[in-house]
């Protein structure tokens, strides 16, 4: 439906190609959050990749930076319309942990988990074969604590809420087990390109 | 979730920057704090999709959306200057089913705006007020630059008289304080600490933040340095143009 007198403002053709739909560019970063940002210790801190609620393997943050590093740049879209072009994230790729921990795609779901309880699920098939890293820094510098440093999950091909903040494990699970935001109405895939916002949404 | 044509049926001036927009209500029953995406359509099919909290109290006749016009962006001037009453633009929600607040929540609640982050705490003053419970005291702390900069400061003001279970207090950052009680500052630990004081037992607080970024990091960061378990802080950040 047209929304009378309204004109918008229109970006050009290369912009409009990487908004997926109903998006919209933004320079600055803006932080969505649902509660306070946790206070994390480097020294407690600890990554964990479980099978149910088996831990099959984790690191400390020390052991954590000695894996393999990956630098991705690209664009990121959050649900709330924004989208951010050519960002920097390093971090461990999730095939590199996989690896690491000596086991391949245990199941094909996962829970990833967070600091403060936040929790997201992922198809297993989004997190492998170089789509998604544990980002450490971002833009060159350590990630900051409002953005999920020290670590958070990026899976920028889909939606943002989906790289949980502070992310410090992940969960296999048989099934798929709706996280924080998937249980409270939204999107159990969260694809920008099929605008999979809410449940119910294609 | 379905897009709904909702007709705009008046609007309201509430701050030098803000705009109140009253909608024919097309989404049905919603929680306070809740948010509704908007969508504008130009002739040529482009779109422009935005997310505005409700301000009013869930049951109420008109759903309104609190507009805080940003001088650089594509929708929020579009909506305060342009759009008049009796013109449609499309809905769909109630979306957000974690900043919210509903009777059955026993715990005393503090309330903690920046700027236009008044509008989901709104609702919840609003519902509240309708029925003021004083086994339920409530307290808001809102910062504006000054108080013609605080939406909802008359109403907030009226409410706080006829209704003893709940408190309004003002911190105006550009304008000194104008009644006992009030800050002239931004918001830091100690003024929480302060106004927290007679809130009895901070372990159980249900505390609900919304404003800027810095503000909300700012005050929640302090709440839970006062004793408020992390549990017990929803946030809600401002951004976006």
């Amino acid at each position: 439906m047209v929304t009378r007198g309204f004109t918008g403002r229109r970006v050009g053709p290369e912009t409009a190609a990487r908004l997926p739909p109903g998006q919209h560019a933004t320079q600055d970063f803006p932080v969505l959050s649902a509660s306070p940002t946790p206070q994390i210790d480097l020294g407690d801190w600890k990554f964990t990749l479980k099978q149910g609620s088996r831990p099959i393997a984790s690191w400390s943050w020390l052991e954590f930076n000695q894996l393999p590093r990956t630098v991705w740049t690209g664009d990121i879209h959050c649900v709330t319309a924004w989208s951010k072009f050519d960002t920097t994230w390093e971090g461990v790729s999730i095939d590199d942990l996989l690896a690491a921990a000596g086991v391949g795609e245990l199941t094909p779901f996962v829970l990833a988990e967070s600091y403060g309880g936040y929790s997201t699920n992922v198809p297993t098939a989004d997190l492998v074969g170089g789509k998604a890293m544990v980002a450490t820094m971002y833009g060159g510098r350590p990630l900051p604590a409002q953005h999920g440093g020290p670590s958070r999950l990026l899976v920028p091909h889909l939606y943002f809420w989906k790289s949980a903040k502070w992310c410090n494990g992940l969960k296999f699970t048989a099934r798929d087990e709706a996280g924080f935001w998937e249980l409270r109405g939204y999107h159990m895939r969260g694809d920008p390109w099929k605008e999979q916002r809410y449940s119910g949404d294609r | 979730m379905d897009w709904l044509p909702a007709t705009v049926r008046a609007k309201r001036l509430r701050a030098p920057n803000s705009v109140s927009l009253l909608l024919e209500n097309t989404i049905g029953e919603y929680q306070a704090g809740q948010h509704v995406d908007v969508r504008l359509v130009a002739e040529d099919g482009y779109e422009a999709l935005r997310s505005y909290s409700i301000a009013s109290a869930p049951g109420s006749a008109e759903l309104e959306l609190l507009i805080e016009r940003l001088p650089d962006g594509e929708v929020s001037p579009f909506l305060a200057d342009e759009l008049q009453p009796g013109e449609t633009l499309e809905i769909r929600g109630p979306i957000g089913g974690h900043f919210t607040w509903t009777r059955s929540d026993r715990r005393p609640i503090a309330l903690i705006a920046g700027g236009s982050g008044i509008a989901p705490l709104m609702s919840m003053v609003r519902q509240r007020s309708a029925a003021p419970d004083p086994a339920l005291p409530a307290l808001l702390l809102y910062s504006a630059r000054d108080w013609s900069h605080m939406a909802f400061a008359a109403e907030l003001e009226s409410l706080a008289a006829i209704d003893m279970s709940f408190s309004f207090v003002a911190t105006t950052t550009r304008e000194p304080a104008r009644r006992p009680g009030d800050f002239d500052r931004r918001i830091d630990v100690e003024m929480l600490s302060a106004v927290l004081a007679s809130r009895g037992d901070r372990r159980e607080l249900a505390c609900f933040i919304c404003g800027a970024t810095g503000f909300v990091e700012t005050a929640a960061t302090a709440l839970v340095k006062l004793g408020v378990p992390a549990e017990a802080v929803k946030t809600e950040r401002y951004g976006g143009v």
